[in-house]
């Protein structure tokens, strides 16, 4: 809420500065975001009146005027405003005045007329965003004075950004209130007197939902002049608090508004028929609002109708038939108290925000309706003239907010605290605040003011002692806890293992939105039914992710586009699956994925750099299943994946479950995905890699190791994956080291058949190997090669 | 020959020698089986047998001479050969290594790291949660009821009516607290979402939530734990105030407020004593517990301890930003 600083001083006006003032209401809670002067920085500028106006004679657009700014000799000013005409009064800067912006006035002449000074605009003077032609002051604007001094401009527009809780700092009044609490000062309310009616006009209420509408007061004021115009004082006054002028009576119940906090509603009468019923929307039923929009409503909203239709959006928004406008003579003044409930989540099902509805969704004081209908009456036959009738008030007792009485303890106090603050000191806190306070037995017991919709449970009385004892004077204290030692699985591997691994690896981490562009991953997963988020930022952030490709092929591209000619990254997160057997009928699965793109190393005087290729981003991968120290549960199984080359593909399996893929990004989809050449993905679940096998140490055989090397022909569609397992399993316990040291293809080799180099390092336990002992394992495992995979022995 | 003739010739022979092999040959040639002087040596029988004795020390002497200058020599060569060796294998050790140049952790990952660490010395335990979330845990359960104004502050990612993006990791704590009884210390570190993009906001960011839950948890114990968490983020000791606010979920609430070196106050995080109607809401009994939760931008703390201005920076992985983390 933005208010000016001169109209919450008339209401109460410590001794502290404006900046001191800002301060202090931040550390009461109501943050205040801004505080902007509510004109430009200027000097000279003094009222005028425009004795003469002629046409200048060498320029159609400019006028030669002669204007008494109450000085002996009247000064000669060429103003280009359509609108300056002799007799207007208007803000006349003067030979050695400065405008804002540091602009200087000075002696001039105007296509060979002189000019002594300068007739502003609002806009000149900071005092509006943009006008049209100089500023027109009311006749009785006393000629000579000071402009400052004149409107008063030595004020700032203060903006709180209030806190839900505090509807009841929505208006001067309150605010003024607050202010008196934190300075232990008395409130100089303005006194509201009841206008009695001069006329008899009265019109008929119902309330045919009262719990929503407790209480309605509507008043006729029959005869009003649209025309006239709202007061200086009262348009600057709305200016400060960021609402603009529109006609003398909206400009009226907006000023209530903002100085009382109620809500008010003005219906042009002509435009009812018969009587007010405060009732429910028909479902379909439709309303014309006042920004021109039609509104279909439905059963929740509450509105004011009359005998055959709605005329506004109870609380919210008025209807565009019924409004005040050009030509309307008489009125319907309403002023009501809707329950906070009814009116809540209202405005933003159709898209709107009011003040009003703010303010009601927020808690208005529930006593405070017949002091804003006479406020505004008063106001209003001042500027608009015309006869009150009576206010005519529809009640439901039954229905309005009760009398809250709220309990305090001592030891409650002092337990959420944790730092004493002395009796006195919180009755006084209280009575401040405005609650009628008795203290006994340790307990306080807190009649709650009407304007007070956030206080009702013990804890919120505790908030208030805190906020105005002062946040900054409770003491800052260590938290005391058991020194319980927590479970610690030493199986489990921790996240950041897996990333550490994957840094030392030369892959760095991104993170990257949830949410990706649709289309991009039905290219990578066509078969994917993604979540999709119905409102989402653009289309192109739409779709809940199903794997971490789009994104991370998205910050490839993104990098490759910046000439980065080696890229490895990797991302950590969840990625989304539709499956009704989950929670909320989403499986939410974290993952950990990485894309390998460009060259293995960068350029270097000794490292011969190549393409990356299937086997380094492999390489990685299998480190990190390493870290579960049971990389033999884990296997990788030709299988073709979503968006992936189908001969460079793999499911990573943890014994019979499969846990993640890896491979080459598709050819086909590389140019519409923004790829130069083939990128290598891989994505693990985190679930398989967390649980690390605890080591069960054997001894170390001190009897020497053998090595035999065989070199064997097989068909080249032989998985050598199932070479090595069946080696492993032959090979038994004495085998304690398998590796595959060659892979040839070509020259010397008949077509369509791989040599395969091998290396088995033999040992035992508890003696030293015998020639016979050796022959006896490698003949078997040639056998069993040969059995299983046609292999021979190559010579 | 004489002797002295054969000693000059073999010294020489030795001095014009450049190899440690040309050196053998000279030994062989003087000093072998059929060496000069070893010739020599074997002429000492023909003598008179007075005469023997001197005669066979002056030839002994020759020996030992040649063998000296030999040793020597060959000390010399072998000394030369080796400087000779290590002058051609100097190498520029100026020269980069090769290296598979180190990657590194996304800065916000750096900064959840860091902040688990200092509560993971308190005793918290790291907890998280679903991201697409239940309006219960999300809002209701923490206070938030369905027409609630604070609702409409969220800039909520609806699927629907009751399916959200999480726009807090407070869920956690709902989560946690319906799985574990008091004494509770927790962290929530993790994604949240917010339907806003500009300059300063971004739809996605990260929090990490803190709770504790315990027979006497006290509003100035809160404010100690989180005067030394910020103490120690930002490893100075800065001017930290706590302003009243206003979360559904907590009461009383603060914004705590630090000051920065421009000396103007920035918003870090907010905080308060867990409203009781959250601790009823997962079947703890406020009287008998209270508890403090507070909740962190992380991309906000990362920014004004790394001095990264522009937000977005954070998912666009640029490798060029990202590489400043090490």
């Amino acid at each position: 809420m933005k208010f000016s600083e001169k109209w919450l001083r008339e209401w109460v006006n410590p001794a502290i500065d404006t900046e001191t003032l800002s301060e202090q209401l931040s550390m009461a809670g109501l943050e205040v975001d801004g505080l902007d002067a509510v004109a430009g920085d200027f000097t000279g500028v003094v009222i005028g009146e425009v004795v003469e106006c002629a046409q200048h004679p060498d320029a159609d657009k400019l006028r030669v005027t002669k204007i008494n700014v109450g000085e002996d000799e009247l000064l000669d000013i060429v103003c280009g405003a359509a609108n300056c005409r002799a007799g207007l009064k208007v803000a006349v800067a003067k030979v050695g005045a400065v405008l804002p912006g540091d602009f200087k006035i000075k002696k001039a002449k105007l296509r060979g007329q002189p000019s002594h000074g300068m007739l502003c605009a609002f806009e000149e003077l900071g005092m509006a965003e943009s006008s049209e032609g100089i500023l027109e002051l009311p006749t009785d604007a006393p000629v000579g004075q000071c402009i400052r001094e004149y409107f008063s401009l030595d004020d700032v527009t203060i903006d709180v950004d209030l806190t839900a809780n505090r509807s009841d700092c929505l208006g001067i009044k309150g605010l003024a209130r607050e202010v008196g609490v934190l300075n232990s000062l008395d409130v100089c309310a303005i006194n509201i007197e009841p206008v009695p009616p001069s006329i008899d006009d009265k019109i008929a209420i119902e309330l045919v939902n009262s719990a929503s509408c407790p209480r309605y007061l509507g008043r006729i004021i029959k005869g009003i002049n649209l025309d006239a115009t709202t007061p200086l004082w009262m348009v600057e006054k709305l200016r400060r608090s960021g609402v603009r002028s529109i006609d003398p009576v909206v400009d009226v119940t907006n000023y209530v508004l903002l100085e009382l906090g109620h809500p008010m509603h003005a219906f042009d009468l002509a435009a009812i028929d018969g009587g007010i019923k405060v009732r429910n929307a028909n479902e379909q039923e439709e309303l014309v609002l006042l920004d021109g929009n039609t509104a279909k409503l439905n059963s929740s909203t509450l509105l004011i109708a009359d005998d055959n239709k709605a005329l506004a959006m109870a609380g919210i928004f008025g209807g565009e038939a019924s409004g005040v406008k050009a030509g309307t003579k008489d009125i319907l003044l309403e002023s009501a108290f809707f329950a906070p409930l009814a009116i809540a989540g209202q405005a933003r099902s159709y898209g709107l925000h009011t003040d009003a509805s703010h303010r009601y969704e927020r808690g208005v004081d529930y006593t405070l309706q017949h002091d804003a209908m006479h406020r505004a009456t008063a106001l209003l036959l001042e500027i608009v003239g015309g006869q009150a009738g009576p206010v005519v008030e529809a009640v439901s007792e039954a229905d309005l907010p009760k009398e809250k009485s709220v309990t305090l303890r001592r030891e409650r106090l002092d337990r959420v605290i944790g730092h004493p603050i002395a009796d006195d000191k919180v009755s006084d806190i209280l009575a401040r605040l405005g609650l009628q306070v008795s203290f006994e037995n340790d307990v306080w017991q807190a009649i709650v003011p009407s304007y007070r919709f956030d206080i009702s449970i013990e804890e919120d009385l505790i908030e208030e002692v805190a906020r105005v004892f002062g946040y900054n004077n409770i003491p800052n204290v260590a938290p005391k806890a058991a020194l319980k030692m927590t479970h610690h699985a030493e199986a489990n591997v921790p996240v950041a293992r897996l990333r550490n691994e994957l840094v030392a690896r030369g892959y760095q981490e991104a993170i990257t939105y949830s949410f990706v562009d649709p289309k991009a991953q039905q290219l990578l997963h066509p078969q994917s039914d993604a979540l999709v988020l119905p409102h989402p930022i653009s289309v192109e952030m739409s779709a809940m992710r199903v794997s971490l490709m789009t994104g991370l092929i998205n910050a490839a591209v993104y990098n490759q586009n910046r000439q980065q000619p080696r890229i490895r990254l990797f991302e950590q997160g969840l990625k989304f699956l539709s499956d009704d057997s989950a929670e909320n009928g989403v499986a939410q699965v974290a993952v950990l994925g990485g894309i390998v793109y460009g060259n293995t190393h960068n350029e270097h005087w000794s490292i011969a750099s190549r393409p990356a290729d299937f086997f380094d981003i492999k390489g990685d991968v299998e480190a990190l299943l390493a870290l579960t120290n049971d990389r033999s549960r884990f296997s990788f199984k030709a299988q073709e994946n979503d968006g992936l080359h189908p001969g460079q593909s793999a499911a990573i399996y943890f014994d019979d479950v499969k846990v993640g893929f890896i491979g080459a990004v598709h050819p086909q989809l590389q140019k519409s995905l923004g790829l130069n050449s083939t990128a290598y993905v891989f994505e693990v679940e985190v679930d398989a890699l967390s649980t690390r096998k605890l080591p069960e140490a054997v001894n170390v055989s001190k009897f020497p190791s053998n090595r035999r090397d065989i070199a064997i022909l097989v068909a080249d569609d032989v998985k050598i994956g199932d070479i090595l397992e069946s080696i492993e399993k032959v090979g038994g316990n004495q085998l304690v080291d398998l590796n595959l040291f060659d892979v040839y293809k070509g020259k010397g080799i008949e077509p369509n058949f791989k040599s395969l180099a091998i290396a088995l390092t033999l040992q035992a336990v508890d003696r030293t190997l015998e020639e016979k002992d050796i022959n006896q394992v490698v003949d078997n495992v040639v056998a069993e090669l040969a059995k299983q995979f046609n292999a021979s022995l190559r010579d | 020959m004489n002797l002295e003739n054969i000693l000059a010739q073999a010294l020489e022979a030795v001095a014009q020698a450049s190899e440690i092999a040309h050196l053998e040959d000279v030994r062989v040639n003087y000093l072998g089986k059929k060496g000069e002087i070893t010739g020599l040596l074997k002429t000492l029988g023909k003598l008179a047998p007075e005469e023997r004795k001197d005669a066979g020390a002056v030839i002994n002497q020759a020996k030992t001479k040649v063998q000296d200058a030999i040793n020597e020599k060959r000390e010399l060569l072998t000394q030369q050969a080796l400087e000779k060796k290590l002058a051609a294998e100097t190498i520029d050790v100026t020269l980069p290594g090769r290296t598979m140049p180190v990657g590194g952790l996304h800065p916000v990952t750096r900064t959840i790291e860091r902040i688990e660490s200092f509560f993971k010395e308190l005793g918290f335990a790291v907890k998280s949660g679903p991201e697409v979330e239940d309006d219960f845990h999300n809002f209701d359960a923490l206070n938030i009821p369905e027409h609630h104004p604070a609702r409409a502050d969220h800039d909520t990612f609806y699927f629907n009516p009751k399916l959200v993006l999480r726009t807090q990791t407070s869920g956690v704590q709902i989560r946690t607290m319906e799985a574990e009884q008091p004494p509770l210390r927790i962290i929530s570190p993790g994604r949240v979402y917010r339907n806003d993009y500009d300059q300063t906001h971004t739809p996605m960011f990260h929090q990490v939530e803190g709770l504790m839950v315990d027979t006497d948890v006290s509003f100035t114990e809160l404010k100690g734990i989180l005067h030394d968490f910020l103490r120690n983020f930002f490893e100075e000791d800065m001017e930290i105030r706590f302003r009243p606010s206003y979360f559904p979920f907590t009461e009383p609430s603060a914004e705590v407020d630090v000051k920065g070196k421009n000396g103007k106050w920035l918003e870090v995080l907010g905080c308060g004593m867990v409203h009781p109607n959250v601790l009823r809401s997962v079947g703890i009994d406020p009287e008998k517990y209270t508890g403090f939760a507070f909740g962190m931008g992380v991309e906000r703390l990362t920014m004004l301890r790394y001095g990264v201005n522009d937000l977005r920076a954070f998912f666009e992985n640029d490798l060029k930003f990202l590489n400043q983390f090490r």
